[in-house]
């Protein structure tokens, strides 16, 4: 079983299609179109803070909504039994089956002007109760082409990867130590804050990671649910390699900088989260 | 541990809701008669018997179910050979190994697309400049790309089955006359089959999944289901692709409920064994 030279041709997979082409984008980013050396990609850069800004934001948002939402579901997932935990891990991942495109394209049908919950809250009566009560006169609430809507995007593809991490961990933490807390008198807030929080931190670090890195760099939610009217900085990536403004030195620049932040990000917020596990220990 | 009460089971069920609501407007709106999205007007069949028709759709679905089955069994043997090895190297050449494994997870889909478009743009320009070929991106670099999204999650997958092998187990196969190789798939092989399959599994959903690797690496010749999705919804999206998403939905909704109620009923029969046993004893 001392066999490592079958690691041999991942290796070499790895270096050439995973170590190389980052090499590449590096090297691009610091190239004019003419081929020389150059800065200018990343002065050019500046025009486009607002997108930088916006993009970080609202992944920011999504994260936490994620955060939000998923942290008690997998929390409630863990103390189902056996089966109804192994049907809802299976309920979590199948919904990927059908392609991320598809069930956002689905979103657009759902919150249209015209879409269906417009159309169930006017069965309802919802707005003729709101016309009558604020002498308004509304048909419709505008809810698709905002940045909530992308926001809702990015929640609802990515909360899968928020809620697995977390339930894993969750689920592994020995029930003994939570009956042991429990014993020593401390009661439900006392047992979640000192003892199930603190073990399933390294949970919701990875899920943090897992939502947030796609939810800054995303370009078809924003696309699809925000109209093209909200540029986020996967939209500007893909243009300037897909698009008529053709420029992958531009575009290797901007993906070069949201790789490094987001790097930075996660460096620091791990930094953090071990400092706490530390403090945990003592 | 506590069991859930009612608030608790009622909030599950509404994010559960949030995550099913899309996917059954979608099925719904399959078999609806006319072309809208949002508005009824009876049950039809028509989008599925246009579906086998188009060519469009039933070459993307080719695609996609070629390319990703193809990489991910490739990553299933590839990232099974490579778990064996990396569990053997040193400490030190292992931690690399492992942050490269890494960098495809953790880095944005598009950085992995776009630096691989550069890699294969490249490439592909030196080779037609220097060997008068006349490649260009299409479906062998698709493939390239999802073998490579693909292994690291094959690894992730395998390599914590060989850490809980027990390394005398081999051994005592090769003490008793087994050869290399037979031992490997007697007594190793059977250990680590739960990993590989996993692997195989998850690395086939990632590439099902996948659009915007795709995207950068196919190229204008071929599509995947996905692109062809993206494309569409500039303008506006076929019912035929409702229609084609609801039989792939069905179809792994019944493999899924199928391994379900075997490895339950495995289960079962796993734990009558052992309570026959404890009974003899």
């Amino acid at each position: 079983m001392k066999n490592r030279w079958l690691a041999v041709p991942y290796v070499v997979w790895m270096a050439v299609f995973v170590v190389v082409p980052l090499i590449l984008v590096v090297l691009y980013a610091f190239t004019s179109r003419d081929g020389g050396f150059t800065l200018s990609n990343f002065s050019t850069m500046a025009e486009y803070l607002v997108v930088f800004g916006r993009s970080f934001f609202l992944a920011l948002i999504a994260t936490l909504v994620c955060i939000l939402i998923g942290y008690p579901l997998a929390y409630y997932l863990a103390r189902e039994g056996e089966s109804m935990r192994r049907m809802a891990t299976m309920l979590i991942m199948l919904p990927m089956w059908m392609n991320f495109l598809l069930r956002t394209y689905s979103w657009m049908s759902i919150l249209e002007n015209t879409g269906l919950l417009n159309t169930f809250f006017q069965k309802i009566g919802l707005f003729s109760l709101i016309n009558g009560i604020f002498g308004t006169d509304i048909t419709f609430f505008h809810m698709i082409n905002t940045e909530g809507a992308i926001v809702l995007g990015m929640v609802y593809n990515f909360l899968p990867f928020m809620v697995l991490p977390i339930y894993t961990v969750i689920e592994k933490i020995d029930y003994r130590i939570i009956e042991a807390a429990q014993d020593l008198g401390a009661n439900f807030r006392q047992v979640f804050q000192k003892v199930i929080l603190p073990l399933s931190l390294p949970g919701v670090l990875s899920g943090i990671t897992m939502v947030f890195v796609p939810a800054v760099s995303t370009f078809a939610i924003p696309r699809l649910l925000g109209g093209g009217m909200v540029t986020m900085l996967g939209d500007l990536i893909e243009a300037q390699f897909m698009g008529s403004a053709y420029n992958p030195y531009l575009g290797s620049a901007i993906s070069l900088v949201m790789m490094l932040i987001v790097l930075i990000c996660m460096a620091v917020m791990n930094r953090f989260g071990e400092g706490e596990e530390g403090a945990v220990v003592l | 541990m506590k069991k859930n009460g009612f608030g608790s089971r009622f909030f599950m069920v509404l994010v559960f809701l949030f995550l099913y609501a899309p996917i059954f407007v979608l099925i719904v709106f399959s078999f609806n008669a006319t072309k809208s999205r949002s508005v009824w007007a009876g049950f039809s069949l028509q989008w599925y018997v246009k579906l086998f028709s188009d060519a469009t759709i039933m070459d993307a679905l080719r695609t996609t179910l070629l390319v990703s089955a193809v990489a991910s069994v490739i990553a299933c043997i590839a990232g099974t050979a490579a778990a064996i090895g990396i569990s053997a190297m040193r400490r030190r050449s292992r931690n690399i190994v492992m942050s490269v494994n890494n960098i495809p997870l953790t880095n944005a889909d598009i950085v992995t697309g776009v630096s691989l478009s550069l890699l294969f743009v490249l490439a592909i320009n030196i080779f037609n400049q220097t060997l008068g070929t006349r490649w260009e991106l299409g479906f062998w670099t698709l493939l390239i790309a999802h073998v490579t999204f693909d292994i690291p999650y094959v690894i992730l997958s395998v390599l914590p089955r060989i850490r809980q092998l027990d390394p005398n187990i081999y051994e005592a196969a090769e003490d008793l006359g087994a050869t290399g190789p037979v031992a490997f798939r007697r007594v190793i092989l059977p250990d680590l089959m739960p990993g590989i399959v996993n692997g195989l599994l998850v690395a086939f959903t990632m590439s099902i999944d996948d659009f915007v690797i795709s995207y950068f690496t196919a190229g204008s010749k071929v599509s995947t289901l996905a692109m062809e999705v993206y494309a569409m919804a500039r303008r506006k999206i076929s019912p035929e692709i409702n229609a084609i998403s609801t039989l792939l939905f069905a179809s792994v909704l019944v493999l899924l409920v199928f391994i379900n109620i075997r490895q339950s009923r495995q289960d079962r029969l796993a734990n009558r064994e052992k309570s026959v046993v404890s009974i003899q004893k």
